[in-house]
């Protein structure tokens, strides 16, 4: 059995690698099909969570033909490159052919016996967490916009004292596998265990979606492969690791993930830092004084009417406000973000890999660490890209900025030798790779564990099936979230997915985690708290996304685009005799005048948004707890207040802890 | 495996659980909404109080990057004094309440 399993997760890999390699360098990567309008920075106003993850890399076809001092591109060794991901493959493979052999119980499969440690735990957290939104989105906000990236990154770790204070130790004692096992404790076990797992379903498949296109197109913009070749590797791996290995081979692709990323962070922070001698202060000064950064700002504000020229442009750009710029959609996302890190399933499902609640706070403190640590390098390589490549060239690369760290390394290591850039460059795609690989692991186990464990064993088997049977349907399950993941790739390669990070957050935190912190900490809720908190805290999120500036209005649209050709047109006609518009305005103005002709309605048959944030956590939260609490109040049920005395004492003490450890 | 029985709602009455549940309450509450309070300055400082931010402390470096770079050090320090309190009190009170159960 184990053997059959070792065969044929070698054999997948051989095919990925092969595949990987028999693709002959394309040309160019096939111009992106996602509009402009997806990638976050391009439109003004507080970005969706997601700004940086959806990574619509799209390289602009016709660079500028402005003077440019330093000429910025972006060109992958593929050899090197390709040997690094195939080094990757065969780490993981190894790890999870090792994993295979003592996954033989359900809780192998759903929380590796329980014998992860606290600090490898937390390293898994991290892993877990720090998708490549954070590693290359966030440094490329820095580069493009200076204190707002850095401020962006704050709340990704501000969300883990939630964690760490509310609801790590408390599930540790109090739950198993799921977040049905939490919720399930003192009310009716079906009918939670089945909305659990829908809405656990919901939004790992919001994030999952997310990822997976994310991937697709990093891959084919780094090394060539095409959208769909890199979406069915990726996902091929992705099965591979869950389906075999389960939680032990998951968290270890984790680990190995968060040890790369942080090796790739200090290395180049350290050659970021080299170039100032280790000052703090002259690193800033440099930013302040660089006339490139300088230029970028002084064209950023006067879209806003402002003139800031010489170094108060640059003294600007490590000053708020020149990309987040509506506050309100800012605390709606940090509202989504401080409580719905602590209502994702795939993270919640962390603790439980653990053996106690001292092991799970560890845990969390060290991803604390890793994490924390991350985003304050991060700042470093944003400036550092800003200083070393000036913004204006790595909008050529990518208008989101998303390549900047890349570009940033292969720059650096090519000042030492032409080579090392290549190695350095070869080695941050593989990163972002091993990112990739690590967090979508996660989340089909998480979908796999609600569907298999929530609904198969303890909905439809009453919770009679052995262990056998249990792990074959873990199996089973994550092959075919595996599968659908895949195919919801495949076909959403076109598809704006900028809104589906924060809709996953969104309904994280109205939600999930409403009813996690009402279970655990108030005696009156109940079966009826539960599924009504649930439901409208879901439908609300979903519902406000969908009426939200993250959708396309045709309409809005042609106005914008209306605006463009009018300007373009005084524009011409202010121009000397004879001569014309650069090829880009002559671009830019036959894009717009097509634009311009667009009409109807967003997928929800509105003109205009009517729900103004990018964000719903504001109204949806509150929505989600209201709901959890009149649900409640309105069907007591005196069992459920009966059985709140177990369940506090045991998130409180661990007594009673369903062992991970049973067999 | 026979899972062992325990009266929960005697140890819920328990003396010693109580002042654990006491303290944790206070602790963990009163500290996650500094937390919040102190993490939301930050995006309604840069919206409102954007003079405050654009103030020059060490060279070039303004309140701002300051404010911001202090709320990574905030969260830390409060990780590792939560640790602290949670190993010397939080645990000590529940071992003392399970050897006083005599379990």
């Amino acid at each position: 059995m184990t053997l059959k399993n070792i065969i044929i997760a070698a054999t997948l890999a051989l095919s990925v690698a092969a595949a990987a390699f028999a693709e002959e360098p394309k040309k160019a990567p096939a111009a992106p099909g996602t509009p402009a309008a997806t990638s976050a920075p391009s439109t003004p106003g507080a970005p969706a969570v997601t700004a940086p993850s959806a990574l619509s890399v799209a390289p602009t076809a016709a660079p500028a033909p402005a003077p440019e001092k330093k000429k910025v591109e972006l060109k992958a060794n593929k050899v090197i490159t390709l040997s690094m991901f195939a080094v990757i493959i065969g780490i993981t493979l190894a790890v999870v052919v090792w994993a295979a052999r003592q996954t033989k119980s359900a809780a192998d499969f759903y929380a590796a016996g329980g014998g992860i440690t606290g600090t490898q735990n937390g390293w898994a957290i991290a892993g877990d967490y720090m998708s490549a939104a954070s590693f290359l989105g966030i440094s490329g906000l820095i580069s493009l916009y200076g204190y707002d990236g850095f401020m962006y990154s704050v709340g990704w770790l501000v969300a883990y004292i939630t964690v760490l204070l509310i609801v790590a130790e408390p599930c540790r004692n109090a739950g198993k596998y799921t977040l049905g096992d939490i919720l399930s404790f003192r009310t009716n076990p079906k009918p939670v265990r089945a909305f659990a797992a829908i809405s656990t379903v919901a939004v790992s498949t919001f994030y999952l979606t997310a990822q997976m296109v994310g991937a697709g197109k990093l891959m084919a913009l780094l090394v060539g492969v095409p959208y769909k070749t890199a979406i069915v590797g990726v996902g091929i791996l992705m099965v591979g690791y869950v389906v075999f290995g389960g939680m032990t081979a998951t968290t270890w692709v984790q680990i190995i993930k968060a040890g790369l990323l942080m090796s790739g962070a200090f290395l180049l922070s350290f050659l970021v830092l080299i170039k100032v001698g280790f000052n703090p202060i002259a690193f800033f000064d440099s930013i302040v004084n660089s006339p490139d950064i300088q230029d970028h700002v002084s064209k950023m504000v006067l879209k806003d009417g402002v003139i800031l020229n010489g170094i108060d442009a640059g003294q600007r750009f490590l000053e708020p406000g020149l990309f987040l710029k509506n506050p309100l959609d800012q605390i709606s996302l940090g509202m989504a973000l401080v409580l719905g890190t602590a209502g994702m399933p795939h993270i919640l499902m962390r603790f439980f890999t653990v053996p106690t609640a001292q092991a799970a706070r560890k845990s969390v403190i060290i991803a604390m660490f890793i994490i924390g640590g991350f985003y304050v390098l991060t700042t470093l390589l944003g400036f550092g890209a800003a200083v070393n490549l000036t913004p204006q060239g790595i909008i050529t690369v990518d208008p989101g900025g998303n390549m900047a760290t890349l570009i940033l390394a292969q720059t650096l290591g090519a000042e030492i030798t032409p080579i090392l850039g290549d190695i350095f460059l070869a080695f941050l795609c593989s990163v972002a790779f091993a990112t990739i690989l690590a967090v979508v692991s996660g989340l089909v186990l998480a979908a796999s564990a609600a569907i298999a464990h929530d609904i198969y064993v303890n909905v439809i088997k009453d919770g009679h099936a052995d262990q056998h049977e249990q792990v074959m349907a873990a199996r089973v399950t994550s092959l075919v979230v595996g599968v659908v993941g895949i195919m919801i790739g495949l076909m959403a390669e076109k598809a704006n997915v900028a809104h589906l990070v924060a809709l996953a957050f969104a309904v994280a935190s109205s939600g999930n985690l409403p009813v996690v912190v009402l279970s655990l900490f108030w005696r009156k809720f109940n079966t009826a708290g539960v599924i009504s908190g649930l439901v409208v805290g879901t439908i609300a999120s979903i519902g406000l996304v969908m009426v939200s500036p993250n959708m396309t209005y045709p309409k809005v649209v042609a106005a914008g685009a209306k605006k463009v050709v009018v300007a373009l047109e005084k524009k011409q006609a202010t121009l000397p005799a004879g001569q014309t518009l650069s090829e880009k305005d002559t671009t830019a103005l036959a894009k717009a005048k097509v634009d311009e002709l667009k009409t109807g309605t967003s997928i929800m048959g509105l003109e205009k948004p009517l729900f103004t944030l990018k964000n719903p956590g504001i109204v949806s939260i509150p929505l989600g707890f209201m709901a959890a609490i009149i649900g409640c109040l309105m069907f007591p049920n005196r069992r459920s207040e009966e059985m709140f005395d177990e369940v506090y004492v045991r998130q409180n003490t661990g007594l009673g802890m369903a062992k991970a450890i049973d067999h | 495996m026979a899972e062992k029985q325990y009266d929960w709602k005697a140890i819920a009455k328990n003396p010693k659980f109580e002042e654990l549940h006491q303290k944790k309450t206070a602790f963990l509450f009163g500290w996650w909404i500094f937390s919040c309070v102190y993490y939301f300055l930050l995006p309604i400082g840069a919206a409102y109080a954007p003079g405050l931010f654009k103030i020059k402390i060490i060279g070039v470096i303004n309140f701002g990057y300051i404010f911001a770079l202090s709320q990574f050090f905030v969260s830390w320090g409060l990780a590792l004094y939560y640790a602290h309190v949670a190993n010397k009190d939080f645990d000590r009170l529940t071992r003392e309440l399970v050897e006083e159960l005599h379990l």
